[in-house]
């Protein structure tokens, strides 16, 4: 707990600092409004209505996002895992389709998809699916040889060794993967909402505080908001996994 | 290593390569043929997408290689903001983990704090950002510089942390001057984890350069926003997938100078 | 023969208070330059920390070490260490010649002396021709004979090795063996070697210090005096080298080095290793309180196992004597 305690002086100290050199001029309030002042946004968003929604409909994309990311990635990547065969000649396509980031293909998908809230999720599940199908690849290509040999050696066959001891051994890795996408969906909803315009969400709130110059308080209070969202969602997931996956030291290993 | 197994590892990597190119073949071929059936300007044929990229690209006198106007204005000005940004993104960073990782009470304070700020959405800074650098590269750099810089100092970090006693009382009882001690130990033990980091957040830098593009309206972000606009969807295709050739070779490039620069690493398997 | 270290009074403790633990204590001995000193006790008794202190990586928090007179505070330049994990000690990045250079880097040495010097180092340890090579392209057998050349490449007056042979195979271990002596008589250089293995000390040393359980103290001091041209198979098989053999094992399982009188150790009891063989003992052990002990050490020195009884010697076992 103590660590928790430092951790969030750090935070606090963060925030302190801010607030000083706005009210000091070294940066302009016109650049950055004061700690203070969107903290004050803050806490009268916290009681409007109308936001809260938003920052619901913005969690349940997320949340609809990452399941089907989830839904998508796993047994993709159990396929190719499992298959040398089939990972090698989709290697090739994943390479070439991973670097297109989920925001170029915002136009592309409001001219066929429209910008609703399918929009935002097809996006997310976009940018969300790679590091899930990635982990669970390379859970299975890390796997020891010898620990399925001894499986063997033990009398199961194929299909017991896989799931008595490969997919175990695969879980904490695919865990991880699912952590990161879950940070990376839950960026990509806010984005689109914000580059698409989207009816409703966090992402539309920030992009209204934008477009009414000197509105940046509800601009720097919705940011926070999401990046607070974002840790304690990465937080929470890095909590359970350690809990879930004692006998594992995988995010040292795993991609972050 | 010797001869025939280097030449064995050839062979699979000409080999593989092969496959690459087929698996791409079939599937740009692929796409010709849904294309043909689906009949839709949304999802224009291949053929047609690559024939318009050609003319984007290749429009330019032959002194210049062909090469068009749009490389010039739009795709290495993109790119040079993109590595321009995310190149200081990489020394700030591994300065700033260096220093945390070899303090021993830093990251009690700063670890929380850093991952808050990587949780932030870039985008939803941008407002921010356009206020504070006008809308121009000097934003995009900024808003770059912002999404990258986190993932490379938290690996710097555990790089530097990764140095083993062994290894410190070897160095000590060697006679390592302390002003070495950074350059000859330090940053030669974190470099794996250093390019871990780097190969992470040059695939945010072009997402950042893209976003700031279509928010700042320049490069190919603005590109494709405008092609969108004006229903060329051929042409929106074209820079949307150029996007990711772009970013392969990019990758592919950074992956290369790892294999140089950490030649003395054991052979590892292909961490995509 | 003048003297080389002089370690007077040296104590170590961890922590302060309560939870203090002490590693060593009150340890004095000398080593005269040339020798080749071997330092033997059960595992976890000190060794580590011992060597650690006389090499300055840690400042002792009592006593003194003298190195040719001079107080060591802070690594010495004339000393160097071999230690035992050479996969960890060896820096990945470099090759190998680079790292036999690195300690000269420090040093006002020209860059083709350094490689001259490395070059010439590397084939006295048997290494020709593989300076171009990485660590990991090494067995660890090579391995670790590039950690010994990279020590001794500047020339060491002192040279330490924690546990040097620990973790390579037998067939490696008796050719290093017999290449550090060597090298050793070469150069004339001063050697103190770290071990638990009761053979290994034997066969190595000019003399053997025999360590007690944590906190270690010095509770036999044994001139070996083996012919100096040694034979990994003839030696080991003459009567001299049973016999000091025996003489260390038994010193080894004796309640002064099991530290039994003090405070019993409360670890759980793990299976008597010992049977009820009571040939008779002249162990040399001092105050022999208790029967079976000594009838662990009997069994021991009778064990025709070699590298068996060595482990048994050196686990910190709390058999037989301390639950009588």
């Amino acid at each position: 707990m103590r660590t928790f305690a430092k951790g969030l002086t750090g935070l606090l100290g963060f925030f302190l600092l801010w607030e000083i050199t706005v009210q000091a001029g070294v940066l302009p309030d016109y650049w950055v409004p004061p700690a203070s002042e969107v903290a004050t946004t803050f806490v009268e968003l916290l009681g409007d209505r109308e936001f809260l929604l938003g920052v619901i409909a913005t969690l349940l994309a997320w949340l609809i996002a990452l399941g089907v990311a989830v839904g998508i990635g796993v047994p993709a990547g159990l396929l190719l895992g499992s298959v040398p065969a089939l990972q090698s000649a989709s290697r090739a396509l994943i390479e070439f389709l991973r670097p297109i980031p989920a925001v170029a293909l915002i136009p592309l998908v409001m001219v066929t998809i429209g910008s609703g809230p399918d929009a935002k999720i097809t996006l997310a599940v976009y940018a969300a699916v790679w590091p899930i199908l990635f982990n669970t690849i390379y859970a299975f290509g890390e796997i020891d040889p010898v620990l399925l040999d001894s499986a063997r050696a033990t009398g199961a066959n194929r299909r017991q060794a896989l799931t008595w001891v490969a997919l175990p051994h695969a879980a904490p890795f695919i865990f991880t993967g699912v952590r990161v996408a879950a940070s990376i969906a839950l960026i990509a909803v806010i984005s689109v909402e914000y580059i698409a315009a989207s009816e409703i969400g966090l992402g539309r709130y920030i992009l209204e505080g934008g477009m009414n110059n000197g509105h940046l308080d509800q601009v720097m209070a919705g940011t926070v908001l999401a990046g607070l969202a974002g840790w304690a969602i990465n937080s929470a997931l890095v909590g359970s996994g350690r809990r879930l996956f004692r006998w594992a030291d995988t995010e040292e290993r795993a991609t972050r | 290593m010797s001869t025939t197994t280097a030449a064995a590892n050839r062979g699979r990597v000409l080999g593989s390569a092969a496959v690459t190119w087929l698996v791409l073949a079939a599937a740009l071929l692929l796409w010709e043929l849904v294309a043909i059936g689906a009949d839709s300007v949304y999802f224009p044929r291949m053929t047609d997408i690559i024939a318009t990229g050609a003319d984007v690209l290749l429009s330019g006198p032959a002194w210049r290689l062909m090469l068009g106007d749009a490389v010039f204005e739009i795709v290495l000005p993109s790119l040079a903001t993109a590595l321009g940004a995310w190149a200081l993104s990489a020394a700030l960073g591994v300065a700033l983990g260096t220093a945390l990782g070899r303090s021993s009470w830093a990251m009690d304070y700063c670890g929380t704090l850093i991952s808050f700020l990587r949780s932030v959405p870039p985008v939803t800074l941008m407002p921010a950002f356009m206020v504070m650098f006008g809308i121009g590269v000097q934003m995009e750099i900024a808003a770059i510089v912002f999404s990258t810089l986190w993932p490379i100092v938290l690996n710097t970090v555990d790089g530097v942390r990764s140095v083993d006693q062994v290894k410190i009382d070897t160095a000590r009882s060697l006679g390592t001057p302390r002003r070495y001690w950074i350059g000859m130990i330090v940053l030669p033990a974190a470099m794996p984890k250093i390019f871990a980091g780097l190969r992470l957040s040059l695939s945010i830098a072009i997402l950042l350069m893209v976003v700031a593009e279509i928010v700042g309206g320049s490069g190919i972000g603005l590109r494709i926003s405008t092609t969108q606009s004006t229903v060329q969807y051929t042409e929106m295709w074209f820079w949307v997938l150029l996007l990711g050739v772009l970013g392969y070779a990019l990758n592919t490039a950074l992956l290369a100078v790892e294999r140089l620069v950490l030649g003395w690493q054991p052979a590892r398997g292909d961490d995509a | 023969m003048s003297t080389m270290l002089e370690v007077s009074g040296l104590t170590h403790q961890y922590g302060q208070g309560e939870r203090a633990h002490v590693a060593v204590q009150d340890l004095t001995f000398t080593i005269e330059a040339g020798q080749l000193a071997c330092i033997v006790g059960p595992s976890g008794c000190g060794k580590s920390t011992l060597l650690r202190c006389i090499s300055g990586l840690i400042p002792a928090t009592g006593g003194s070490v003298r190195l040719h007179g001079d107080e060591v505070s802070g690594v010495p330049d004339d000393l160097a260490v071999v230690f035992q994990d050479y996969g960890r000690s060896l820096f990945p990045w470099l090759t190998v010649a680079k790292n036999v250079e690195f300690p000269l880097r420090w040093q006002k040495v020209s860059k083709a002396e350094r490689q001259r010097r490395a070059a010439e180092v590397l084939e006295s340890v048997g290494l020709a021709g593989v300076g171009k090579k990485y660590p990991w392209q090494l067995s660890g057998g090579m391995q670790q004979r590039v950690s010994i050349a990279r020590a001794l490449v500047s020339r060491p007056a002192l040279l330490l090795m924690d546990e040097p042979f620990a973790s390579v195979d037998a067939q490696t271990r008796g050719e290093l063996e017999d290449l550090t002596r060597r090298v050793q008589r070469d150069l004339g250089s001063t050697i103190l070697l770290v071990t638990h293995d009761i053979d290994e000390s034997v066969y190595l040393a000019d003399r053997v210090l025999v360590l007690s359980k944590s906190p270690a103290a010095i509770v036999a001091d044994l001139a070996i005096d083996l012919p100096t041209e040694r034979d990994q198979i003839a030696t080991r098989e003459s009567e001299q080298f049973v016999s000091l053999r025996g003489e260390v094992a038994r010193l080894l399982q004796s309640p002064q080095v099991q530290r039994t009188g003090e405070n019993a150790p409360a670890e759980t009891p793990a299976a008597t290793t010992g049977t009820d063989d009571t040939t008779a003992s002249d162990a040399t052990a001092a105050s022999e309180t208790t029967a079976p002990a000594e009838a662990t050490g009997a069994a021991l020195s009778d064990g025709a196992d070699t590298a068996e009884a060595a482990d048994a010697a050196g686990s910190p076992d709390p058999t037989a004597a301390s639950r009588s």
